[in-house]
């Protein structure tokens, strides 16, 4: 083992989400949930189905905004700025990863790997030089050529973490994403995207129900009827 | 685990030193608990007795670790039922947790900590088992995912019981009543 176990309390968090509410109607998803991510670390949210981890995802990474609580990442609110502030945040400094459908079905594999950085202006030639890096680091150069829709889940998923990672963005957001593969697939996904995550500092909060996929984190946060507790003991 | 058979069936590829036999079993087996010598020898020699095994080409001196051992025709017919019989299934821990929860009710203590605490200790375990499958082999990943799905076995009764404490409080109050 390393040091001591790492305590997020030592060090300044990049991401914090504190005290968040959320309400669909009368279904009260977050009821008082907080998370907090520090520089390179990665957390697994964990709970049964139906218990807010997706929704406590999507307002800490930005994409819904809490009813209350607040946000705050490297030093900024994201519950107060605009939508077009957050989109931007989202673009440059996090990457997604999702159960399915992530991937824009008409582009091949390497396009759609190259797209997030023709998205923030870089040109085609370069930017597919930096999609086809990723393809032969997650063994899938052979995808390249084909849509998503030929690939295999497991081929379509690594795509997906490549995809997620070429901005090398400082945090991840990974929901449920070895949900839809078998046990060897879902494993290969989770040790290139810890181990790529690693080696580029990047953060990642992962959400997931299966324990053995949460045991790639370092630390993880129990969700329940969408309250939080940290699972770590001293 | 039963050293016994394990020796058996290591004797199986041809006769060897009790210290080989040790080397051999940490090799293949004792990752995380190797045998000790005693272990070796006091197995050795209770094999010896059942006759499951033989002293072959004794050297000069003596004292245990000069012989040679080699596997009976007895001794692969007990190999070989050994292997061919079922394992029963291991559900003592849970049995455990079960009397831990049952009786933090009964005593009117929180059962809801230890069902966390003991998840907390399981993912704990896993994070290990998953880093060093990580460092590892082939067959560390094995041994490593073997356990990996017992554990996880675990925690969803853990997961469970937690959806259905306040169900089993009632339970163990409404049978308490019955008592007095
Ligand atoms: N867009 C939505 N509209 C209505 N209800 C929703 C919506 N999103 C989530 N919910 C509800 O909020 C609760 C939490 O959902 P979610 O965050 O998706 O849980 P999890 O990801 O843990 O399965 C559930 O009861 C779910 O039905
Ligand atoms: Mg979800």
């Amino acid at each position: 083992m390393s040091t001591h176990t790492t305590d997020s309390l030592d060090a300044e968090p990049l991401l914090q989400a504190t005290e968040l509410f959320k309400a669909f109607g009368l279904t009260e998803a977050l009821d008082r949930a907080s998370l907090s991510v520090t520089a390179g670390e990665t957390v697994a949210v964990m709970g049964p189905s139906g218990s807010g981890k997706s929704t406590l995802l999507h307002c800490a990474a930005g994409i819904m905004k809490p009813d209350a609580g607040s946000v705050r990442y490297d030093g900024r609110e994201l519950t107060t700025l605009s939508d077009g502030e957050r989109s931007e945040l989202r673009r440059t400094e996090f990457g997604f990863v999702f159960q399915f459908g992530q991937l824009v079905p008409e582009l091949t594999c390497l396009e759609n790997i190259a797209l997030p950085l023709r998205l923030g202006g870089m040109r085609r030639k370069p930017a597919e030089a930096e999609a086809e890096h990723w393809l032969a680091t997650f063994d899938v150069t052979d995808a390249a050529h084909k849509r998503p829709g030929d690939v295999s889940g497991g081929q379509t998923q690594r795509v997906a973490v490549a995809r997620a990672l070429v901005t090398t963005p400082r945090v991840i957001f990974a929901d449920e994403p070895t949900g839809a593969l078998d046990s060897l697939n879902g494993e290969l996904v989770m040790r290139l995207l810890t181990q790529a995550a690693r080696d580029s500092g990047a953060a990642i909060v992962l959400v997931t129900h299966e324990a053995r996929v949460a045991a790639y984190a370092d630390r993880e946060v129990i969700v329940r009827d969408g309250r939080t507790k940290t699972g770590v003991l001293a | 685990m039963s050293i016994g058979h394990a020796l058996l069936a290591l004797l199986e590829a041809g006769p060897r030193h009790g210290y080989d036999l040790k080397r051999a079993y940490d090799t293949h087996l004792g990752a995380d608990r190797p045998l000790h010598y005693g272990q070796v020898y006091s197995t050795l020699s209770r094999l010896l007795r059942n006759g499951l095994v033989e002293a072959v080409g004794r050297e000069s001196g003596d004292g245990p670790d000069r012989k040679r051992y080699a596997i009976t025709d007895a001794g692969i017919t007990d190999v070989e039922a050994w292997l061919a019989a079922p394992e029963k299934p291991e559900v003592y821990l849970q049995n455990v947790l079960y009397a831990k929860v049952v009786l933090a009710l009964l005593s009117g203590r929180d059962a809801q900590r230890v069902l966390d605490a003991q998840r907390a200790e399981h993912l704990k375990h896993m994070r290990e088992l998953t880093k060093r499958k990580s460092d590892g082999d082939l067959v560390d990943q094995l041994i490593c995912d073997h356990a990996l799905f017992h554990l996880e076995a675990d925690l969803r009764w853990l997961e469970l019981t937690t959806a259905r404490i306040d169900q089993l409080a009632e339970q163990v109050r409404t049978t308490t009543e019955g008592e007095t």
